[in-house]
């Protein structure tokens, strides 16, 4: 560092951010694993330690100890499932969409790919997924939302979170953005947002493997930009299970430089 | 962007200028507006905002975007609270791309990005903590936060970048106070993205007690 000139360490910063980009864009996604068939990925029944059927407008909470994981089944393909999480011992870590999408250099997620936490640790990883039809932008319904939507102030994925925040001593301060599953969301070139209905399959599931010790809170709301009226949606299953251990080669740890690097700092958390 | 003259200095309640890579904040009464000018160009101003009366209702990047049906912060977006309420709106601005889904730098997230060796630089995190313990917030209290003259394009594939900024020297940004509102700055400090051109400068920002215009 001694000796370098402003102008020089800045342009040694604008070469490695292009790096970065270079392999965070073009060689990444080209590695990453294909998705889970819809009758692929089984769950052993000596694994599986709980099973819950959450219905449609209701909200669950589930503590995974790092190392379990948890199976997301919208079973009619007419679910989406939001989600906001913190670390179990200090609720001010929380799973944060921005540094998901900013480190991974996508606002998608799909198997292979992690949401992380704003400590720059890994929360959890997408092991298996049939969708990867996720939004991290437009997080979950609301009071006005509903309103707007249905003419009337239906259950909603906000009050849910409140719900769920207060069993906990936690309160509207904890509640982070939200990632929503099975919410097919993407941008027009104008940047508008736009539902992609035909993303969405019966059967459609998603498993999260815990990296750190969680508390997770799921709703199942429909997604505000889901155009269905009157509101569709049905039970959403949901299966906690002891995930097979992470392998050095795994696929979620090793997708890029940034990654690895956050697994470093979530496993030292636990060392 | 707007067309609207600009209002005369003289009459602005408040003027100061906001060093690189230090945070700011204020109260912002309802009716009041905040100009945030990009004094050099290229430089990133991280902002939250929380409900005076009550900070546990704050900005939420998501119900504004929701609400909006578009991914950028520009003229007309109206900034909205996570009680579905309008706390702002962006009043005049003449850069035309903001942001508010990156998030802020930390040291955490840059020794992820960037490599360890960047971990021991100052963030916007650090502002936000120091500057919201003044008002009795936390870590807890940080929510996604707005990132005026910052340009994130989303690509219809998903592809999210911070890319080279396209504010230029003097340009402003002006948010008109709804409700009142504590409004805190970060002026960027990172230096390992073009969010700052890879060199944070100085901003300056000015209220008046009515709209630009």
């Amino acid at each position: 560092m001694v000796g370098r000139t402003k102008a020089e360490i800045s342009e040694a910063n604008r070469r490695r951010y292009q790096e970065l980009r270079a392999a965070g864009q073009e060689s990444t996604p080209k590695a990453l694993p294909q998705a889970t068939a819809l009758d692929g990925a089984p769950i052993a029944p000596e694994a599986v330690i709980s099973r819950e059927n959450v219905p449609l407008g209701w909200y669950d909470t589930v503590r995974l100890r790092r190392g379990e994981a948890l199976r997301i089944v919208d079973p009619r393909g007419l679910s989406s499932v939001s989600v906001i999480g913190w670390c179990e011992h200090d609720p001010s870590e929380r799973i944060n969409c921005a540094d998901t999408a900013k480190v991974q250099w996508s606002a998608t997620l799909f198997k292979g790919r992690v949401i992380l936490s704003d400590m720059g640790r890994v929360f959890l990883s997408l092991i298996e997924d049939t969708s990867g039809a996720h939004d991290l932008l437009v997080g979950g319904s609301t009071p006005a939302s509903t309103l707007a939507a249905f003419g009337e102030t239906t259950r909603n994925t906000h009050e849910n979170f409140l719900l769920a925040a207060a069993k906990l001593g936690l309160g509207l301060r904890d509640i982070p953005p939200s990632v929503t599953f099975f919410a097919p969301v993407s941008l027009d070139a104008a940047g508008r947002f736009v539902w992609n209905a035909a993303r969405k399959r019966p059967g459609d599931f998603v498993d999260l493997r815990a990296e750190a010790n969680l508390v997770l809170v799921l709703s199942n709301c429909p997604h505000p930009l889901d155009p269905a009226r009157p509101a569709a949606g049905g039970p959403v299953t949901l299966v906690r299970y002891r995930a097979p251990p992470a392998a050095s080669d795994d696929p979620c740890r090793t997708t890029s430089s940034e990654i690895a690097r956050a697994f470093q700092f979530t496993d030292r958390l636990y060392a | 962007m707007s067309n609207q003259p600009n209002p005369d200095p003289s009459d602005a309640v408040y003027s100061h200028e906001v060093p690189a890579e230090r945070p700011w904040s204020r109260i912002l009464k309802r009716g009041q507006t905040l100009r945030i000018v990009d004094i050099e160009g290229q430089q990133a101003v991280d902002a939250l905002l929380y409900c005076a009366e009550d900070p546990a209702e704050r900005y939420s990047a998501q119900d504004t975007l929701r609400v909006q049906g578009s991914a950028y912060v520009e003229l007309g977006t109206r900034l909205i609270s996570n009680k579905d309420r309008l706390m702002a709106r962006i009043t005049a601005d003449t850069c035309g791309r903001h942001d508010t889904s990156a998030g802020c730098c930390s040291c955490e997230s840059n020794a992820v990005r960037f490599g360890e060796s960047t971990k021991y630089q100052h963030a916007c995190r650090e502002n936000f903590i120091l500057e919201l313990s003044r008002y009795g917030l936390a870590k807890r209290d940080i929510v996604a936060n707005l990132n005026f003259f910052m340009n994130v394009p989303i690509e219809p594939s998903g592809n999210f970048t911070v890319v080279d900024g396209i504010s230029t020297g003097g340009n402003h940004v002006d948010i008109t106070a709804e409700m009142d509102v504590i409004f805190v700055i970060s002026n960027c400090p990172q230096v390992n993205n073009p969010c700052n051109g890879f060199n944070p400068t100085p901003v300056r920002v000015i209220i008046w007690d009515q709209p630009a215009a």
